[in-house]
């Protein structure tokens, strides 16, 4: 009897330590099977943040590069620098990305540097226990927003294509786990940043939709109905950057 | 023969594949694995393979045999 | 055929010295008084293939850096008083890490925004640190162009020796001085050296990490990290020593102040005054294998630096185990007068 659908071994040697639904054990798989189909495992380096995102380190078979707290991003860049034949890929949550690394991934995409970022986002500090996040929706109560976000006091949530969809990079996406469709989408987008990295294309930004089942306080099934009734209303989804081609 | 291949001391029990199951061949009845998550449990008669588990498992539980 | 010399600012021989070294990756942030290490590779280290990276920031520099280490590269930070304390927490997760760099302080005045002027205010966040947890940094003071030269050239060896951040504690007077320097030869470094830096993971292997929170899993993490900084202490400690042997009075100084105390001592000794020096090189560990055979007729130490509090005074106490007078000169904007350091000298010679 043969297998016609298996997990990559780089990221089931060991069981995952994230909680029941994590978004992340799903985008890890993900990244196992694009780099087993694109036959990089020798040569991918990732890059993680100290929050839920460094857990992949127990997750996966790949040598990794753990970051302090909103610098992966800058820090796959020097792994980049000194390794250009390699794939350097900071994987990290919106908190590094959009709060603490905003300067970062700023001026990385403002650089056009040739790397790609994965963006976790769920809407919460998930490690510290589901505080308010640049991303926390309109309304929605965390432990460090009890009456839920309110833009007068605390802006709109942030919304990454306005902030880059005009800057001059390779790759700017956006997809969700919510369902199997949208997980294929999302493996897509991944595979085409990690595909434009190797092309030498410039910056690639891929945003996940991701649920947190523990700080949101739902069950992990209603995670995902939540991410299609409220967060889909807010973050649309789809390639909002796509440079074709173009040797940088 | 068999269709599908559970690795249930991975399974969290988040529900994500029985949700996902458009033939509902998956459900939760109850059993506990070792570290007591609720595990899945699969009805081989309804399963058509179609992978959909396998997708939405943030924990590799499933392979698909052919 | 030999060197040649040349005339060189202290901060471009630094620069062209870590060049020497196999150093082919800078990232770092404009600060004054040492922008002209950054404008200098930001043309030379095309020259000989390496990466320069002008970051949005200090703690982008210092974390640039961090990754290009952790993929083999020799690197290379510089900052200036305010911008050094940004790079402090990323010198923590450095050490945290076990990963080599080298790191240029070029020291001004006070706290906060200071000023740029030439002084040793950053004695304490050389040696103490800003970051959190146990650790600590070998720190070398160059007092000349040739010696910032040689000093750098070095410091990646010891980085690589104790895997471990070496920083070196320059000042503005010396960054900006200009001297006849002769560089070494030029070096080119492996980066697959060494087997635990990131370069991808054969199938099946274990993968490497390069981690900051290495404690877990290692068998013995507590003893590794005092034997470490234990080693470190024991071998690295260097000084200079000028006629301490009779001394009765003994000026302890680094970088710019030591030249000024050399003076002193040459001065002092001219007018019957029995003087002597100590000229720490390392800053930390701090070399207190200088302070034993002290003569019959020792009287005391003055710590002579550019700071306001006398950030020194304390090494040399537990040097001593505080069992002779200290007296502290600090000068705040301008050099230490050697004329100065004779009357507080003879003052202390009467007592």
């Amino acid at each position: 009897m043969s297998v016609k659908l298996k997990a990559p071994e780089t990221v089931t040697f060991r069981p995952t330590s994230f909680c029941p639904g994590c978004g992340h054990g799903i985008a890890a798989r993900l990244i196992g099977e694009i780099i087993d189909e694109m036959g990089l495992q020798q040569d991918f380096i990732p890059t993680v943040d100290v929050a839920c995102g460094a857990l992949n380190m127990d997750t996966w078979r790949f040598d990794t590069v753990m970051a302090a707290h909103g610098r992966p991003v800058v820090v796959a860049i020097g792994v980049k620098k000194v390794r250009k034949d390699k794939l350097s890929v900071a994987y990290i949550g919106d908190g590094a990305a959009y709060a603490i690394g905003m300067a970062e991934t700023m001026h990385a995409a403002l650089r056009n540097d040739n790397v790609v970022v994965i963006v976790m986002n769920n809407g919460v500090f998930g490690m510290t226990g589901g505080q308010m996040a640049p991303t926390t929706l309109i309304g929605q109560k965390t432990t460090s927003s009890p009456k839920g976000r309110d833009p007068k006091k605390q802006g709109e949530p942030f919304d990454v294509v306005k902030a880059l969809g005009e800057f001059d990079i390779a790759y700017l996406a956006r997809a969700s786990l919510d369902c199997p469709a949208s997980v294929n989408k999302a493996k897509k987008y991944i595979k085409k940043a990690f595909e434009k990295q190797m092309n030498n294309e410039g910056f690639c930004l891929v945003e996940i939709l991701a649920p947190c089942p523990t700080n949101w306080g739902l069950s992990p099934v209603d995670s995902l109905k939540h991410i299609r009734e409220k967060t889909l209303s807010y973050y649309k989804l789809g390639e909002f950057v796509d440079k074709k081609g173009e040797e940088k | 023969m068999q269709k599908l291949k559970l690795n249930i001391e991975r399974c969290k029990g988040c529900g994500y594949c029985v949700d996902a199951c458009k033939q509902k061949a998956l459900s939760q009845p109850g059993q506990l694995n070792k570290k007591g998550y609720s595990i899945v449990v699969a009805d081989e008669e309804k399963c058509i393979q179609c992978g959909m588990c396998y997708r939405m498992c943030p924990d590799c539980v499933f392979e698909i045999l052919e | 055929m030999a060197a040649e010399k040349v005339m060189m600012k202290g901060n471009e021989a630094l620069a062209e010295a870590a060049l020497r070294a196999g150093c082919r990756f800078y990232s770092g942030y404009p600060i004054t008084p040492q922008t002209e290490i950054l404008e200098y590779l930001s043309w030379r280290m095309e020259e000989v293939g390496g990466e320069f990276v002008q970051t949005e920031s200090e703690l982008a520099g210092i974390n640039m850096l961090y990754g290009a280490t952790a993929a083999g590269a020799r690197v290379l930070t510089s900052s200036a008083g305010p911008g050094f304390a940004l790079k402090q927490e990323g010198i923590s997760y450095l050490c945290a890490a076990d990963l080599p760099a080298v790191l240029i302080d070029v020291m001004r005045i006070g706290n906060g925004l200071g000023d740029i002027a030439q002084g040793q205010g950053d004695y304490w966040q050389l040696t103490r640190g800003g970051g959190n947890g146990d650790y600590r940094t070998i720190v070398l003071a160059p007092n000349s162009v040739q010696e910032s030269a040689d000093l750098i050239y070095e410091a990646f060896d010891l980085a690589e020796k104790y895997l471990h951040p070496v920083i070196i504690g320059s000042d503005a007077a010396i960054g900006q001085m200009m001297e006849a320097v002769t560089f070494p030869e030029m070096k080119e470094h492996n980066i697959d050296k060494f087997d635990w830096t990131v370069k991808g993971c054969k199938p099946g292997d274990t993968q490497r990490i390069i981690s900051n929170v290495c404690f877990y899993g290692h068998p013995d993490y507590e003893e590794y990290l005092r034997e470490k900084y234990r080693t470190i202490e024991e071998n690295e400690q260097r000084w200079e020593s000028m006629q301490t042997e009779d001394a009765e009075i003994i000026l302890v100084a680094y970088g710019i102040s030591s030249r000024v105390a050399k003076e002193a001592v040459r001065n002092g000794r001219k007018q019957g005054l029995k003087l002597g020096l100590i000229r720490p090189i390392t800053l930390w560990p701090y070399p207190v294998q200088a302070f034993r055979n002290l003569s019959d007729h020792f009287k005391g130490f003055i710590s002579v630096e550019m700071n306001i509090l006398g950030q020194m005074v304390d090494d040399i106490k537990l040097a001593t185990d505080a069992k002779y007078p200290i007296e502290f000169y600090g000068t705040f904007f301008d050099v230490p007068e050697s004329e100065r350091i004779i009357e507080i000298a003879k003052t202390m010679a009467e007592r």
